[in-house]
């Protein structure tokens, strides 16, 4: 009897639909609405930054990364969510040394995909925030011709960016930390304030989220646990000090829609068991308004994550699941 | 715990279930092939003790090898003819097991010798289990655990269900389902005997939901003196692992570590039940079965009767053939089977079904790192790490995973890998481990000599 060539796998001879291109790709997708978010408000200097970033960060992949690992799509989220953490006017050549850092000291460094402790886009922020402090914390204003480019999106590397102040406007955040000034909080959800290319568009961040949630692509349980931890600690903080923010102003202003949805939640470096998840995004929150309540600096999503990043071994190893058949479910 | 979600347990995966092919076509006869190969294994436990020579003749249904021990059951002759070999042979399992090898008499009638079960009536609970052993009955689901040993719990613990699993989660097979579509009575003949012998007052049957013909028909059929009922089950896997079907039944885990029995029950697959009643009822041991034999792979997919022993080859040739473009052939669900390279393989007891799948079917090659989505920990049944798992493995801490993961607990049904987006073969890694950790248990160091010279002279040994 003549046998031909089989495939012979060990069990399970089948497989599920997910694989990890599509979830990344399904990210990707699903940061598009948050991309157009912010062009709308920001015009073509928007394009031209997370554009840029993206850029970098595949380039880097593709170059320092070992195989091909482009088509995971991992490289791309990191370019757009570093893109969207920019402001406008940043000068593009200083995103592109962003996105080569946060995939080379971001991630490439650790490994590779999966092995990274830290989200890479928010690492290669915090490293631009270092580098460039005063770039980056300057934010062109809204208004003005929309195909108009914001601030210094052409300066030459190197040079002194020469900020046109009369173009410089200030974030909800900023305004309310520095000069105790309250934004309308319909202007928060829809995103018509100074801020971040992506952070400002609260609603659409959270349909986009909401989308991914109901694909399972991202845990629901990390952004709730970090809403109701700011909800609360700043409703109770501004009942007892009313001079604080309200909880509605701080869910709405900066980057915590944007950081809560799509930056705590990233698989690799979020806590993947259940307990950990409510743990981990109870963290952030609570550092979250600790920092702008009482930190130095008006905002404080990037560095809370990045600490709870470090925590995420910890977590899981002390938020094991439930062994079945153990514990009181279990009949002795 | 209040279940708030129906009749079902905790995680699990939604394969499709693929059972289209087959779960209306009627159980058919195969005719009998020109040769068949025993293994002298088919059971879980000591493999059978050979009792016959090449050159012997054997009718249908003679026993060809004996139990060797409690745990053990023997093998008959599923077809008359002539001892052609006995040697090693391709075994389900991927290795070569010593097999008695049969060429059938072309010409004979087959008609066995009378009566070679007794009769059930009469007989004491040991006399039915000691018949049930020379029967050579085993759990048909897949395992093959002896059966006789389910029907003698230990004195010390009083059962208080037989759960009868009907729920056949496997996707692709229905052997279990046109069984108890075709064979209800049968069924419930079975259950009457395993409740006699267990001394049980209560019997659940559970079947998922996707075969309402099947409940139709055991409802149909319950006895009036028995109390069977038959429960209709959430259409997840695993459903039919013992564990899960417990949990949903009675509302109980089974403890870490215990079986079945320490929560007060006896859980026996239906086909397997059938099966009990079919030896006392026709008076011949375990020589045949029924097999699915389906996948997009298979040209006519059918539900077969086939004597145990008849070769892979042969079962397909019966069923078309198989398509140009099979990849892989499946003994047992597509989920926890074992693929077969070689066409000499014979269907054992424990074959619930072959099952031919095409390229679209197979999975991809393709795997990435670990991503920590955590999809596995919300699939595992049974609660685990399997991320944590897998990485552990690759390093090779396996003791590790032991200890701290609890390994042990894994069943290896497969839904980790289901799931992963990655691809990564988490519960082939756990299989590799579990074995790492068993050799690695049969080598420990005997305990530590007396004297230096003696240690010295152990090594050398070692």
């Amino acid at each position: 009897m003549e046998t031909p060539r089989f495939e012979l796998t060990a069990s399970p001879h089948i497989k599920g639909p997910d694989s990890t291109p599509r979830i990344m790709w399904t990210v990707v997708g699903s940061l598009v609405p948050v991309i157009l978010a912010s062009v709308w408000y920001f015009g073509p200097s928007a394009v031209l930054v997370i554009a840029t970033t993206t850029a970098s960060c595949v380039l880097t992949e593709r170059f320092l990364g070992h195989g091909r690992t482009l088509r995971d799509g991992s490289a791309t989220i990191t370019g757009i969510l570093l893109g969207l953490t920019l402001p406008a006017g940043l000068p593009l050549w200083m995103a592109f040394i962003g996105g080569v850092f946060a995939i080379g000291l971001g991630k490439l460094i650790f490994g590779g995909l999966g092995q990274n402790v830290f989200n890479p886009a928010l690492l290669g922020r915090a490293f631009m925030q270092a580098a460039f402090p005063q770039a980056l914390t300057t934010w062109p204003d809204l208004g003005g011709s929309w195909w108009a480019l914001r601030g210094d999106n052409l300066a030459f590397p190197f040079m002194t960016p020469h900020v046109v102040s009369s173009m410089t406007g200030a974030t909800p955040l900023g305004l309310m930390k520095f000069e105790g000034a309250h934004t309308a909080l319909a202007k928060l959800i829809f995103g018509s304030t100074g801020g971040s290319l992506g952070e400002t568009a609260s609603l659409v961040i959270l349909v986009c989220g909401g989308y991914l949630a109901l694909k399972k692509y991202l845990d629901w349980r990390i952004p709730i646990s970090i809403f109701i931890t700011v909800a609360v600690l700043s409703q109770l903080i501004h009942i007892f000090m009313p001079g604080k923010p309200d909880a509605l102003f701080m869910l709405f202003s900066g980057g915590l829609m944007l950081g809560a949805v799509f930056m705590a939640t990233d698989m690799v470096t979020s806590p993947s068991t259940p307990r950990g998840a409510w743990i981990y995004g109870a963290g952030i929150g609570a550092l979250v308004v600790v920092i702008r309540l009482w930190g130095g600096l008006p905002e404080g999503v990037m560095y809370a994550i990045l600490l709870m990043n470090s925590l995420v071994p910890f977590i899981n190893r002390a938020t094991q699941p439930r062994l079945f058949g153990t514990g009181k479910e279990a009949a002795a | 715990m209040l279940n708030l979600f129906g009749h079902t347990f905790r995680h699990g995966v939604h394969p499709p279930e693929s059972k289209g092919l087959t779960e209306h076509v009627p159980i058919r006869r195969m005719p009998f092939p020109k040769r068949i190969a025993l293994p002298l294994r088919q059971h879980a436990g000591k493999p059978a003790k050979c009792l016959v020579r090449k050159g012997d003749r054997v009718e249908r249904g003679d026993k060809i090898a004996e139990a060797d021990g409690y745990v053990s059951v023997p093998i008959h002759a599923s077809a008359a003819g002539t001892v052609a070999e006995i040697g090693w042979w391709p075994h389900p399992d991927g290795s070569m097991v010593e097999t008695v090898v049969i060429d059938v008499e072309h010409y004979s009638p087959q008609i066995p010798r009378p009566r070679l079960v007794p009769d059930w009536h009469g007989l004491t609970p040991d006399q039915v289990r000691a018949a049930v052993q020379e029967g050579g009955v085993v759990g048909l689901g897949g395992a093959a655990f002896p059966t006789h040993v389910k029907l003698a719990p230990p004195k010390e613990l009083p059962i208080e269900w037989l759960l009868v699993n009907g729920a056949e989660c496997e996707p692709y097979l229905t052997t279990d389902h046109r069984t108890m579509v075709e064979y209800p009575e049968r069924v419930h003949f079975g259950i009457r005997i395993m409740m006699q012998c267990l001394g049980v007052k209560r019997a659940v049957i559970g079947v998922e939901m996707n075969k309402p013909d099947a409940i139709e028909a055991l409802q149909r059929t319950i006895p009036a003196d028995l109390d069977v009922t038959v429960r209709g089950l959430t259409v997840k896997y695993p459903q039919g692992a013992e564990k899960m079907l417990i949990n949903v039944v009675t509302g109980r885990e089974v403890p870490s570590g215990k079986l079945p029995m320490h929560v007060g029950t006896v859980v026996q697959n239906v086909g397997s039940i059938a099966t009990i009643a079919e030896i006392f009822e026709t008076g011949l041991p375990l020589i045949e079965r029924v097999v699915t034999v389906t996948g997009p792979g298979v040209r006519r997919p059918s539900n077969l009767i086939v004597p145990v022993g008849a070769m892979l080859g042969d079962v397909l040739d019966f069923c078309g053939g198989i398509t140009d473009d099979a990849e892989e052939i499946v003994f047992g669900g597509p989920m926890m089977g074992s693929s077969q390279p070689d066409m000499r393989t014979p269907i054992t007891k424990g074959t619930t079904g072959v099952v031919v799948l095409t390229a679209s079917e197979v999975k991809p090659k393709t795997t990435y790192p670990c991503i920590k989505c955590g999809h596995c920990l919300d699939a595992c049944p049974v609660f685990l790490n399997p991320s944590q798992l897998g990485l552990l493995a690759q390093a090779g801490r396996y003791d590790e995973m032991q200890t701290r993961y609890h390994l042990q607990d894994c069943m290896l049904c497969g839904s980790c890998s289901y799931v992963c987006p990655s691809n990564i073969p988490l519960s082939q890694m756990f299989a590799l481990s579990k074995s790492a950790l068993r050799k690695q248990a049969a080598a420990a160091p005997p305990p530590p000599p007396k004297t230096e010279d003696e240690g010295a002279e152990g090594a050398k040994v070692a």
